[in-house]
């Protein structure tokens, strides 16, 4: 047997061969999707990749004590963005939701979805234990989750909202707060569901109604369902080929290159591509799910639960929607779809997923 | 209420709930993942088929090529009805993706008026998806050019060369063939919505024969399918089925004396039919005025309809069938068969003292004739004669023989829409006015006035029944009648066949100025004078036209052996042998020498003004401007 060097042992080979086969999947449906060509999408998105790789595997090399030190900090700083990217669409006159970097435009609601994950994660962190049934451990989580999801739903990004509020509700579940909580809520949340209703935009409103029948608009708000369901449906089993999907090329499935790249995919791939991609997700869940249930602090094991459900909530609202579960939301498919400011955000996701891991492993396991 | 003893909370405790939790949670995404790839296999494998469907209806576009329509052609193969090239711009509601710019460029190229920018904007709104929608029609080469050219920048536009119906002859066939036009709502109801019926350029018959060999002639529809971006943009052709050309119509009419009897007829109303002596077949089925069937088909202009409409020489109608008026002393012939065969003595004379009197009432002949015989009552239209006979043997003799010889009867025609007139008897009256028959009723009748009337289509059957001794019937294609030998003595057709002949050709016969110009081909005939107003409101040889009577003719040639029968009526023409006979004596002579008789129509054609079609320009132009058509046609001669 070789002996292979500590430093390549340390690594992390299996996880980046499953960020590779979905983003180079990806990178397949992209070149497809251009018509067969690397540009515009495919290139850029590898490119992309790269770099945002590198960046998750330097975090995770980053010790978990400056994420836990910094939560707070962070989840300030990009509340004070989020409210700035509101002023500036006021000043602006319409609805904005990026800042203009240069090299690319942040979404701080993208960042949101972590900073508020990390921040409840500390806040648990710090509760004593004895709090944890009390309404000491309620309020200030409500509090941090109301904020950035109100200023979110204002752009008005219900997708994202959803999201911020998912990945800190599961913070909060996975802390140990009373289980009867959750459900009551639950409950009058759905009783509450059509005052909710009122509140959307009519747009948002429309959009839930087409979801419930797709059929009853196919040329206007439903049509991105109707095409996308006729784009799955017609792939069957095996596929139409690559390089050989109508709906995608003809341009009749819209936004084939993002928030319905699943479709696009589906139709020259079929259930096949469709099962194999579900795989690939369900073994990037698994991997952070075990990271936490392993996790040496309360810290990571709250971190990297909650990231965990971030990453998931994109996939499966995605997914939802470009079958016709969902209203369409315009959520991305982590990894999948072109576009940086979601992998940005999964891959900040596995980086301090990955930072987690290897606090766990430099101390020789689990805590206690 | 919840204050039950819990376990103090601990960091063990804490632990242990994470655990449990986050296994929860792990798990419920597993359910959700499962779910979701249990729809995706629903949807792929159980849909599959359905979704398969929708996938090929979005990308593949069909369109329909309409047929070319069957051709309709003379008893020689000329084209009467047929196609010609015709380029089209038509509109793709769906591809239109700028529609007021693209309507205001091809308003500007095309240069549209505001009927037709309102009509497209009509059928834009109406139509949907793929169904294209008529621009124009007829275009231009350079017009069509001027479109392809700019195609890349107007998105929508669809240029088709297509076809449109074509009449050779324009209005001298308008009311044989028909025309064709646009289907309308109903029809297309009618045909279970076929999308043939909404594609632009697809013409069913509305009149005549086009309607009636609507079936033969439409032929199938060709298709086109291509495949489409969901822009509507063209990426490749996938297969084209080219149409099946409907069914050629073949006729009995001689495309060329059709047209000639056409143009004959001038700027007079009237028709005229000439019929085979030997087969019953129709060679020509003229009315004049008539309109222009390419007009129709071309989508007629309100203008032009409005000015059809308002012409008092009704081009709208079909004389030939539709048109009833009283023949006149063109029955004679058919009395004086019935007077022998009910026992007259054709050599049996009648004094005429220019009149016959009845009771009270003296019944004025038109000349005093003095001893006269059959043939030679005929020759002169001599009143008195047949008042004579109508009064001796009743009309009720008469009138059967009326009736066989083909008046008053309605013909299996095809594409004839047919008012058949009136021969009265004693039974028809009675049942109709309740009341009883009377002597003079007879003589009205017997000279073709009072309740008889007749349409020329019958008086050119009664020609060719007379000449030809058959029950002949009348046929516009091949149809098989049995044309029986009618059953009458020899002797009885030969003296209304004598008195005919003498009409032209003997001395002192009423169409005397009609005898053919031709060496051993005679013509024989019968002139008529229908009266319009009663004696009373003036002589009918003068007044306003609408009060003149009308003048009929019918006639057959060779007089040995007939071939040709035809009946003549020309409205408000001042008498048969003024109006009608010279009519005759131009397209018999044609038949046989058709020199001479172009010659004849060529100096006539000189003092109208032009052809039928340099005419109706003209007219049509003038009764744009503001004056109306010209209501007193000055009289052939």
């Amino acid at each position: 047997m070789i002996p292979v060097p500590a430093a390549v042992q340390r690594v992390p080979w299996k996880l980046i061969a499953i960020l590779s086969g979905i983003t180079g999947f990806g990178l397949l449906v992209l070149y497809s999707a251009a018509g067969g060509n690397w540009s515009p999408w495919a290139l850029q998105q590898g490119v992309r990749f790269l770099v945002f790789l590198t960046v998750a595997l330097v975090i995770g090399r980053f010790n978990i004590k400056i994420f836990e030190d910094f939560a707070y900090l962070g989840y300030i700083g990009i509340l004070i963005l989020l409210i700035a990217v509101e002023l500036l669409g006021f000043v602006g006159g319409g609805s904005q939701r990026w800042l203009n970097l240069g090299f690319m435009n942040l979404q701080p609601s993208e960042l949101m979805k972590v900073a508020i994950v990390l921040a409840l994660a500390r806040f648990y962190t710090q509760l004593p234990p004895g709090s944890t049934r009390t309404w000491t451990a309620l309020w200030p989580a409500l509090v941090m989750i109301g904020f950035p999801a109100a200023l979110v739903m204002l752009q008005p990004d219900l997708g994202t909202a959803l999201a911020i509020c998912i990945g800190g509700v599961i913070v909060m579940f996975c802390a140990g707060l009373p289980f009867w909580w959750f459900g009551s809520t639950a409950a009058a949340g759905v009783a509450a569901l059509p005052i909710l209703f009122s509140f959307l935009h009519d747009y948002q409103q429309k959009r839930v109604l087409i979801f419930l029948d797709p059929e009853s608009d196919p040329l206007g708000a439903g049509y991105h369902i109707s095409q996308s369901k006729i784009a799955i449906g017609s792939g069957g089993i095996g596929g139409k080929g690559f390089l050989n999907g109508s709906q995608s090329h003809l341009d009749y499935l819209p936004e084939g290159h993002t928030d319905f790249i699943f479709a696009t995919m589906a139709e020259e791939w079929g259930l096949i591509g469709g099962l194999v991609l579900l795989g690939l997700f369900f073994l990037l869940l698994r991997w952070s799910t075990r990271v936490a249930l392993g996790a040496r602090t309360r810290f990571g094991q709250l971190a990297a639960a909650g990231l965990t459900m971030t990453i998931f909530f994109y996939i499966a609202i995605n997914l939802m929607m470009v079958m016709g579960l969902a209203p369409v939301v315009g959520i991305p498919l982590p990894l999948f779809s072109y576009g940086g400011s979601s992998m940005l955000t999964i891959m900040t996701c596995v980086g301090i997923v990955l930072a987690i891991e290897n606090d766990t492993k430099k101390a020789g396991g689990r805590f206690r | 209420m919840f204050r039950k003893k819990s376990p103090p909370i601990t960091e063990a405790w804490r632990g242990m709930t994470f655990t449990r939790r986050a296994m929860l949670v792990g798990g419920g995404q597993m359910v959700i993942g499962g779910a979701l790839a249990a729809r995706m296999a629903y949807i792929s494998i159980i849909d599959n088929d359905h979704y398969v469907l929708e996938s090929e209806s979005n990308r593949v576009n069909l369109t329909l090529v309409p047929p070319r329509r069957g051709w309709i052609v003379d008893r020689r193969g000329k084209a009467l009805a047929n196609n010609r090239v015709s380029l089209r711009i038509d509109l793709i509601p769906d591809r239109l993706h700028d529609k007021e710019l693209v309507l205001g460029q091809l308003r500007t190229l095309l240069r549209l008026d505001g009927d037709a920018m309102e009509r497209i904007n009509r059928d834009l709104k109406a139509a949907s998806g793929f169904q294209p929608v008529a621009v124009a029609e007829d275009l231009s080469e350079a017009d069509y050019a001027s479109i392809l050219v700019r195609l890349p920048d107007l998105p929508g536009v669809a240029p088709q060369r297509g076809f449109a119906r074509n009449y050779p002859t324009g209005a001298a066939v308008g009311h044989l063939i028909g025309y064709v036009g646009a289907p309308t709502a109903e029809e297309y109801q009618a045909a279970n919505k076929d999308p043939l019926y909404i594609t632009p350029g697809f013409r069913v018959g509305k009149d005549g024969l086009e309607k009636y060999f609507q079936p033969m002639l439409r032929g199938e529809p060709g298709a086109k399918r291509v495949e489409v971006t969901a822009r509507g943009k063209v990426v490749r052709e996938l297969d084209t089925t080219e149409d099946k050309q409907g069914k050629t119509v073949h006729l009995t009419i001689d495309a060329d004396l059709q047209e000639y009897i056409a143009r004959r007829m001038g700027r007079e109303s009237g028709a005229a039919v000439v019929i085979d002596c030997d087969n019953g077949d129709i060679l020509s089925f003229v009315s004049m005025p008539s309109f222009d069937p390419n007009s129709f088909s071309d989508g007629i202009s309100s203008n032009e309809y409005a000015w059809l409409r308002a012409d008092d020489h009704q081009p709208l109608i079909n004389k030939a069938t539709r048109g009833l008026y009283p023949p006149g002393s063109t029955l004679k012939p058919m009395a004086a068969i019935a007077a022998v065969e009910h026992g007259v003595d054709p050599s049996e004379r009648h004094t005429c003292i220019g009149g016959y009197r009845l009771g009270s009432r003296f019944f004025r002949c038109l000349g005093t004739h003095g001893s006269v015989d059959m043939p030679t009552a005929i020759m002169k239209s001599c009143n008195s004669y047949f008042y004579w006979l109508a009064h001796r043997l009743g009309y009720d003799a008469f009138a059967p023989t009326a009736k066989m010889l083909g008046l008053g009867e309605e013909f299996q025609l095809a594409g004839s829409n047919q008012r058949y007139g009136t021969i009265p008897d004693s039974a028809w009256k009675m049942r109709k006015y309740d009341q009883a028959w009377s002597a003079s009723d007879s003589l009205n009748a017997i000279i073709g006035q009072g309740y008889v009337s007749v349409n020329p289509l019958q008086l050119a059957v009664m020609a060719a029944r007379i000449a030809s001794g058959r029950k002949l019937y009348p046929r516009l294609v091949n149809r098989q009648f049995r044309n029986d030998p009618l059953p009458y003595s020899a002797d009885a057709f030969a003296v209304a066949r004598h008195g005919m002949d003498l009409v032209v050709n003997g001395p002192g016969g009423t169409a005397g100025r009609s005898r053919l110009p031709l060496d051993g081909i005679a013509m024989a005939g019968k002139t008529g004078t229908a009266q319009v107003r009663g004696l009373n409101t003036g002589n009918g040889k003068s007044g306003s036209w609408r009060f003149r009577d009308h003048g009929l003719f019918v006639c057959f040639a060779p007089v040995d052996k007939p071939k040709y029968a035809a009946g003549i009526v020309i409205e408000h023409g001042m008498g048969g042998s003024r109006a009608a006979a010279p009519v005759a004596k131009d397209f018999m002579t044609f038949l046989y020498d058709r020199e001479k008789a172009m010659e004849a129509l060529e100096t006539f054609e000189a003092g109208w003004g032009g052809t039928i079609k340099e005419r109706m320009d003209r007219d049509y132009a003038a009764w744009k401007s503001g004056a109306s058509s010209d209501p007193d046609p000055e009289i052939p001669q």
